[in-house]
């Protein structure tokens, strides 16, 4: 939840409180959320993975599922207990809610004295997320600082950012293609969330641990039954997220990593993941924090009415860089190097920050597997000659 | 964050006043806002957003002269779908603007210094606003020089203005054009070779170019070769646009969003990208 | 003769060129002048002189038979007029037209080549400035091919 007067960094890290919730008072925190006239939003089982749509209870969640993820590989297996969250992110991403895949962005109609536009009404939504991964989180600050951080504010963005709710979840297990320890991203929540939660199956106890994030987070809390007791509450947090880092399937030696692909633009990796790459866009639709849209203009039959929609859309589409007189971008090589250096270099000189979390997406979800972590080493290790730079 | 923010992405209704051909592809359109007001303030440079019913949005940059009252001005020549229907508003039409966008031309930093302006083809109309504002303040400059190229002399723009300026002692203006029939008289050759001729102090002279990319590469090379320095160029760049306001990510070079952080560049903020391919 | 070398000395195309080359050169030139409308030279002339152009305005330009003539290029002050006398067979390959009244130091090629075969370093000093406007002239008409300002259709 965004509060007004305060940046988006800020509001989040207020005081922070640790309580406990057993597995069986959680209803109790949806009953809270609807009270609070919340709309919830979570994981579920959902065409053959474990994707984000609303729910209407706890029943809904994947429990005693889990996800075993790898290049191009995506299976959901049984888990050998009941967890909530014992699994890692699937191919939805929160970005689908706050920044819908298309949209419709104003109506015209033409009439005998011109033009009239009409804006679409944005209703601010009360979105509440739950189970927020780390990596997501920051996906999220990061798509903020896109929509609403500069010097326009998106608005179809802003009305569903504003008072959205989310309820984070630390990762116990890593899966195979995340990485987000390389890229200071996870696994432990650390700000940004009103509530955090960590869940914990030991010795035939199943309870949460809860941090609260902010003064939202506390006002739901209040109707959920919990004990205060801080037995080493964060001593537990810092144990199995510890444990979790440690289970990274991939790394990222991020070291320089904005120079390094500024300095190797002409690297013979770009033909050789171009060799392989099929310019399907998966991994751009699949990555929370990719951000670009397109635009479309329809007319009804009559010519009367016309419509401007916005969908997502993504830079390895030819059409992307088209212009009259020709596109920028007509090679695979050159809409790889776009994406691949945009998120690891030319985000930074944008938005401050990295535009990768190591959610790992872009790897499960390629059909050919091409491996972002791959891709890095395999440049970093032959770099092309430093050039003079001219003057 | 105030509720009441703008919204960038909700072009206003404005009515054309007049559509006026400038040659046989270009042609310019005076606009106002159907809602009374007046139009935007805007700086030489910085371009809107043209909506036609219907069909889409072209980036446009303003063409008319930010020192006086006058109607919005876009000089625009006719490439695809949005331009053809542009090319076909009568007067009274209405088209729907958002706008205006972008960084401009250094105008006011640029004073106390001699002033080059390097336009080829339709890129002499983001300058033009830019050329108004420094005769209007004709005393805080030095030297100012036009160096235009054309494809030929039938697609020369604005000739009344052409005509004004090169009647002016304290302007130097030159246009050539890539080929020519017999009957023009004026020069033949490309752009980049006027520059050469033109006497500024190579020290204190700041150079804003517009046109075809290759034209503007070739005109700093010419630029530099005559000694201006990479941070005294400017130019403005172009490429694909949906949003104008930095959402939508089409406009991407390199770690500039052209939207925002240009159109108009310092030479030395794009110099490592500009010889690049597929940028 | 010290009339032209104070021209020769002065013009863009020489500069800093020593003294004693420039002198060598003076025995190839004359001093000369065109009046408007007047074809200094046309395509398929053998190249006999080589032009350094010091006021006025010429047109290089071509024709195919039936088609208009097009202009390629105008020169004028500062400017020198074709090099084809410095590679064989020494023959023009545009029309080359005074626009106006136009002032020039025509150079002897058959004297030129001579004095560049006699010396060497003369030959160099004028290859060196001759070159970059080859170059620059073949950048010009890669732009102009490209016909860059055009519309894609
Ligand atoms: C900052 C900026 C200023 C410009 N100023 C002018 C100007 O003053 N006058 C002028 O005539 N032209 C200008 N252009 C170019 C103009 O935007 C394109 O010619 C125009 O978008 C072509 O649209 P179309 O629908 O007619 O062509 P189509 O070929 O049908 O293009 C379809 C769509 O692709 C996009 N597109 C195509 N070409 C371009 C392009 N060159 N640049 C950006 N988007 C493109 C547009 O969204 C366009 O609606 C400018 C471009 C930019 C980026
Ligand atoms: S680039 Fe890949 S790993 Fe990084 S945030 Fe996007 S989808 Fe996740
Ligand atoms: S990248 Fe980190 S935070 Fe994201 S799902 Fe994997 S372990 Fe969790
Ligand atoms: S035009 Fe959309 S980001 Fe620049």
């Amino acid at each position: 939840m965004i509060s007004k007067n305060e940046s988006f960094s800020d509001a989040l890290s207020a005081e922070k409180k640790v309580v406990f919730v057993a597995k069986k008072d959680l209803p109790a925190l949806f009953d809270s959320l609807w009270t609070n006239g919340f709309r919830i939003l979570g994981p579920t089982l959902g065409e053959g993975a474990i994707v984000y749509e609303e729910l209407n209870g706890v029943g809904d969640l994947p429990i005693g599922w889990t996800d075993e993820q790898e290049g191009a590989t995506y299976r959901l297996k049984k888990r050998d207990d009941e967890a909530l969250f014992g699994y890692n992110v699937g191919p939805h991403t929160w970005k689908k809610f706050l920044f819908p895949p298309k949209h419709r962005l104003w109506s015209a109609e033409a009439s005998t004295n011109g033009l009239e536009i009409t804006e679409e009404k944005q209703v601010i939504q009360k979105f509440a997320f739950i189970g927020v991964r780390a990596c997501e989180l920051k996906a999220i600050l990061i798509q903020d600082k896109v929509f609403l951080g500069g010097e326009h504010v998106d608005p179809v963005y802003h009305a569903r950012r504003e008072d959205a709710l989310l309820i984070a979840v630390n990762c116990t297990q890593a899966g195979k293609t995340c990485f987000c320890v390389s890229m200071d991203a996870g696994p432990r929540a650390e700000s940004g969330f009103d509530l955090c939660l960590t869940e914990v199956l030991k010795e035939g106890e199943h309870y949460f641990i809860v941090e609260i994030g902010s003064a939202q987070g506390a006002e739901i809390m209040a109707n959920v039954p919990h004990s205060n007791e801080t037995r080493e509450a964060e001593k537990a947090i810092q144990t199995i997220t510890a444990k979790t880092a440690k289970q990274m399937g991939r790394v990222m030696d991020t070291e320089n990593i904005q120079s390094l692909l500024q300095d190797n633009f002409d690297h013979p990796r770009w033909d050789d993941v171009a060799s392989r790459c099929l310019t399907c866009a998966n991994c751009t639709m699949a990555c929370p924090t990719c951000f670009c849209s397109t635009v479309e203009d329809v007319t009804d039959i009559t010519g009367d009415h016309a419509e401007r929609w916005r969908q997502w859309d993504s830079c390895f589409t030819l059409d992307f860089t088209y212009m009259n007189h020709g596109h920028a971008r007509t090679s695979a090589q050159s809409r790889y190097r776009q994406w691949m250096t945009h998120k690891l270099s030319a985000w930074f000189d944008q938005f401050g920050t990295s535009g990768c979390v190591g959610c790992g997406r872009c790897i499960t979800w390629c059909p050919v597997a091409i491996d972002i972590t791959e891709e890095v080493s395999a440049i970093r290790e032959n770099q092309t000659a430093a050039k003079p730079t001219s003057s | 964050m105030s509720e009441s923010l703008a919204n960038p992405l909700l072009p206003a209704p404005y009515r054309v006043l007049r559509n006026q051909r400038n040659t046989h592809d270009v042609f310019t359109l005076d606009v106002e806002p159907v809602k009374k007001g007046n139009s935007p303030l805007f700086s030489p440079g910085q371009f809107n957003m043209l909506y036609i019913f219907g069909k889409g949005d072209a980036a446009i940059s303003i063409s008319g002269d930010p020192t006086k009252e006058q109607p919005l001005r876009h000089t625009i020549r006719r490439a695809g779908v949005v331009t053809q229907a542009l090319e076909q508003v009568k007067p009274g039409g209405v088209l729907g603007i958002r706008g205006p966008f972008g960084v401009p031309w250094p105008v006011k930093e640029a004073e106390g210094q001699d002033v080059l302006l390097v336009a080829g083809g339709i890129g002499l109309a983001p300058l033009r606003p830019a050329m108004y504002t420094l005769l209007a303040n004709r005393d805080k400059y030095g030297r100012i020089a036009l160096f235009y190229g054309a494809r030929t002399p039938e697609d020369l723009l604005y000739l009344s203005d052409l005509e004004q300026w090169r009647g002016r002692f304290d302007l130097q203006v030159c246009v050539s054009v890539d080929t020519a029939k017999r009957n023009w008289m004026g020069d033949v050759g490309v752009v980049t070779k006027l520059i050469a001729k033109a006497s500024f102090d190579p020290s204190n002279t700041v150079a804003l170019v517009c046109g075809p990319e290759i034209m503007m590469r070739f005109s700093v090379q010419e630029l530099k070769k005559n000694e201006i320095k990479s941070g005294n160029i400017f130019l403005s760049m172009e490429r694909n646009m949906k949003c104008a306001v930095g959402f939508c990510g089409h406009c991407q070079y390199g770690p500039h969003f052209i939207c925002k952080d240009g159109p108009v560049f310092r030479y030395d903020q794009v110099q490592s990208l500009l010889g690049k391919r597929e940028v | 003769m010290e009339l032209l070398e104070k021209i020769l000395v002065q013009h863009p195309f020489l500069k800093d060129l020593e003294q004693k080359y420039v002198q060598l050169m003076v025995g190839c030139a004359s001093n000369v002048r065109f009046d408007s409308g007047t074809f200094i030279y046309r395509e398929g002339d053998e190249a006999n002189y080589f032009y350094i152009l010091r006021a006025g305005k010429v047109a290089l330009e071509i024709h195919d038979g039936g088609r208009e003539t097009i202009t390629i290029e105008t020169l004028g002050e500062g400017d020198v007029l074709g090099w084809a006398w410095l590679v064989p067979p020494y023959r023009r390959h545009a029309d080359a037209q005074a626009l106006e009244l136009t002032r020039a130091i025509a150079l002897d090629g058959k004297c030129l080549r001579d004095k560049c075969r006699d010396d060497h370093n003369l030959g160099y000093e004028l290859m060196m400035r001759i070159v970059p406007l080859i170059t620059h002239q073949l950048q010009a008409t890669q732009l102009q091919l490209m016909d860059v300002y055009g519309v894609k259709k």
